[in-house]
């Protein structure tokens, strides 16, 4: 390795990188990106083998311990790591659990607003005209009402559960991204690469998304990844307004809405929930910034 | 001014139909028509219910029924609360003073805390300052702030009781409303100690409240200011030997403050949504707690006519704010 490096360093030519070699080495520049992707992979490994981690069921209940404390904490023991919630569930258990649902809404929000908001965003920038306006027109109005309140409409019209929840982010997500792909279609069709693919006989299908949809790419996860942690901050809200999630599923969110009871006389069961989404959701926040100054150099300052 | 002003008003009618075509809609896709919606787990025999729905006119045609609804709505006839049997405006317009005093007071201070470190962190660029305040706004950035409520309650009213748990006003005192600001209502009663017992109960959900618009502003101040001191009229001041007190107070920060009025203005809509987790977790009586207790109640035609109010007030906010920033910045006005 240190070989190589040295005859690289001695080549007046560098060696050629690739692309994902270069953003990664770009983005391992930045300590908090790399720290955050670190926390990232901690939380997804521990929700993939979650029913291996957790030492108890995230549903059992321990009638002998309602509101335990945590281990260090008086009266606390190693029985329950992280202390029990009023019905003598093992807080560690859900949490663990919980991030399994936290990742889960993330993945599902951003797959289905990036599917769709990308669908749109390419029609809307590629057809123009009226097709264009009604579409971003639609955009417009979704932005005038803020995320979290048309999420409860959605959520009121569909009735309370995890998947209208679901739902109701992922809808609330959409005008980023058409706003975003239309915008970079636009500006790439008047380039000379999609020009020369016209001539050559591209139909609209191909250009769509074989010519112009892999240059929304760099943008497109950046977006995703900042969107993530909105998304599950938003889904969390509403969990805690008992609009998202609905007990006994160990939803973060969730969790929060029924320990609000417990600020006087049980801060374990307020606290490690909430933790939990701030950990997540900074993590991600961190890891989408060190991306979008490793994709666009051009924004770092 | 009177042209930009109208396109302005113009740009608002799209979102505005959309908005209306939205809430209008929301009754008629719940399911169960809505007379059953509105009779709820009660039931009701057919014969009402057939009577009920010629009555309301949802048996015409549904263009027929979005053009009344539209008269309605710009008559305010909004229709009454399933629950309270008032009309919906006025239990709005009863609540709405609550929310607005809680948002100007949590973006006051947002704005007194957010602009003064975001300049700091731009002075200092690179140095442990900037850091400690990046690292601190993108930690609010991404609160949770129904959570951070609960830990503020738990350090300031619990233990260390400093402050109250909830409400707007210690039930020792009855102020008769006049403005609907209990800051306010409180200073023109004449009840000792109850004004400070407002400013009392307003302490932690503005702090909540501001906590995100805080973090967005600090950010922004930064960024901004990076930008203005690298300017040559800044090094030209510099040169003339003014003072850096004056350097950065008057030619950068003037400057720097175009785009952070405008990230102010579009933390409204943040603002009220936030509104809605923060009046939840201190039982504030705000139109977001209403709203929260109205989809918990079923009470459709207080969760529709408040989801639209709540979308018109965004949208002449914005529009506010749209005309301040034309003022501020003639070559917006001009531009378009």
């Amino acid at each position: 390795m240190t070989l190589a490096a040295d005859i690289a360093v001695a080549d007046p030519v560098p060696p050629a990188i690739g692309p994902w070699r270069e953003t990664w080495l770009s983005f391992s520049e930045n300590k908090g990106a790399v720290a955050a992707l670190a926390v990232i992979v901690v939380v997804a490994l521990v929700a993939v083998f979650a029913d291996w981690v957790a030492p108890y069921s995230p549903i059992a209940q321990d009638r002998d311990a309602f509101l335990a404390p945590p281990f260090w904490a008086e009266g606390g023991s190693a029985k329950f790591l992280l202390g029990t919630d009023d019905v003598g569930r093992d807080m560690l258990s859900r949490l663990i659990h919980g991030a399994r649902y936290s990742l889960l809404i993330g993945c599902i929000v951003i797959t289905i607003s990036l599917s769709v908001g990308v669908l749109l965003g390419l029609v809307a920038g590629y057809v123009r005209g009226m097709v264009e306006e009604l579409i971003m027109r639609l955009m417009d109005i979704m932005l005038a009402i803020p995320a979290l309140l048309l999420a409860i409409v959605i959520v009121a019209i569909l009735g309370p559960s995890l998947t209208n929840a679901i739902i109701a982010v992922a809808i609330t997500y959409l005008p980023h991204f058409t706003r975003m792909v239309r915008a970079t279609v636009i500006a790439e069709m008047t380039k000379d690469y999609v020009t020369a693919a016209r001539v050559s006989g591209a139909r609209a299908l191909r250009l769509m998304f074989v010519t112009v949809l892999p240059n929304c790419a760099a943008p497109l996860i950046v977006l995703a990844t900042l969107n993530f942690s909105s998304a599950i901050l938003d889904a969390a809200a509403l969990g805690f307004l008992g609009l998202g999630a609905q007990p006994p599923t160990p939803e973060w969110g969730t969790m929060l809405a029924k320990a609000r009871e417990f600020v006087q006389s049980a801060w374990w069961v307020v606290t490690f929930p909430g933790l939990a989404v701030l950990v997540t959701v900074l993590a991600f926040n961190l890891a989408g910034d060190g991306l979008r100054d490793a994709l666009d150099p051009k924004l770092k300052r | 001014m009177f042209r930009f002003l109208l396109t302005k008003l113009g740009g608002l009618v799209p979102t505005f139909v959309g908005v209306t075509l939205l809430t209008f809609a929301m009754i008629r896709l719940i399911p169960g028509d809505p007379i059953e919606v509105m009779a709820g787990e009660r039931g009701i025999n057919p014969e009402r219910h057939a009577r009920l729905m010629h009555e309301f006119g949802f048996d015409r045609p549904i263009l027929e029924q979005y053009v009344f609804y539209i008269g309605d709505v710009f008559r305010g006839d909004l229709g009454k609360s399933l629950v309270t049997k008032k009309p919906v405006i006025d239990e709005f317009l009863l609540l709405f003073p609550a929310t607005v005093e809680l948002s100007i007071v949590a973006m006051v201070f947002a704005i007194l805390v957010g602009l003064p470190v975001g300049v700091l962190a731009g002075v200092r660029r690179g140095r442990p300052a900037d850091h400690t305040v990046m690292a601190l706004s993108l930690a609010g950035y991404s609160m949770p702030i129904f959570w951070w409520g609960l830990l503020l309650i738990i350090l300031f009213s619990v233990t260390l009781g400093w402050t109250p748990v909830s409400g707007r006003l210690d039930f020792i005192y009855f102020v008769q409303p006049v403005t609907g600001f209990m800051a306010i209502d409180t200073l023109l009663s004449d009840q000792e100690g109850s004004f400070l017992d407002a400013l009392h109960h307003l302490v932690l959900p503005s702090i909540v409240l501001g906590t995100i618009p805080l973090a967005v502003i600090a950010r922004m101040t930064r960024s901004a200011m990076l930008e203005v001191l690298s300017e040559d009229y800044v090094r030209t001041a510099r040169a003339k030997g003014l003072s850096p007190f004056r350097v950065i107070g008057v030619h950068a920060l003037r400057n720097a403050l175009i785009p952070v009025v405008t990230v102010i203005g579009l933390q409204v809509g943040t603002l009220l949504a936030g509104a809605i987790l923060t009046e939840s977790i201190f039982s504030w009586p705000g139109i977001g707690k209403w709203l929260i207790d109205s989809i918990g109640r079923r009470d459709y035609p207080s969760v529709q006519g408040g989801i639209l109010l709540v979308a018109i007030v965004i949208m002449l906010v914005n529009l506010a704010v749209d005309l301040m920033y034309g003022l501020i910045n003639p070559r917006i006005r001009h531009a378009r």
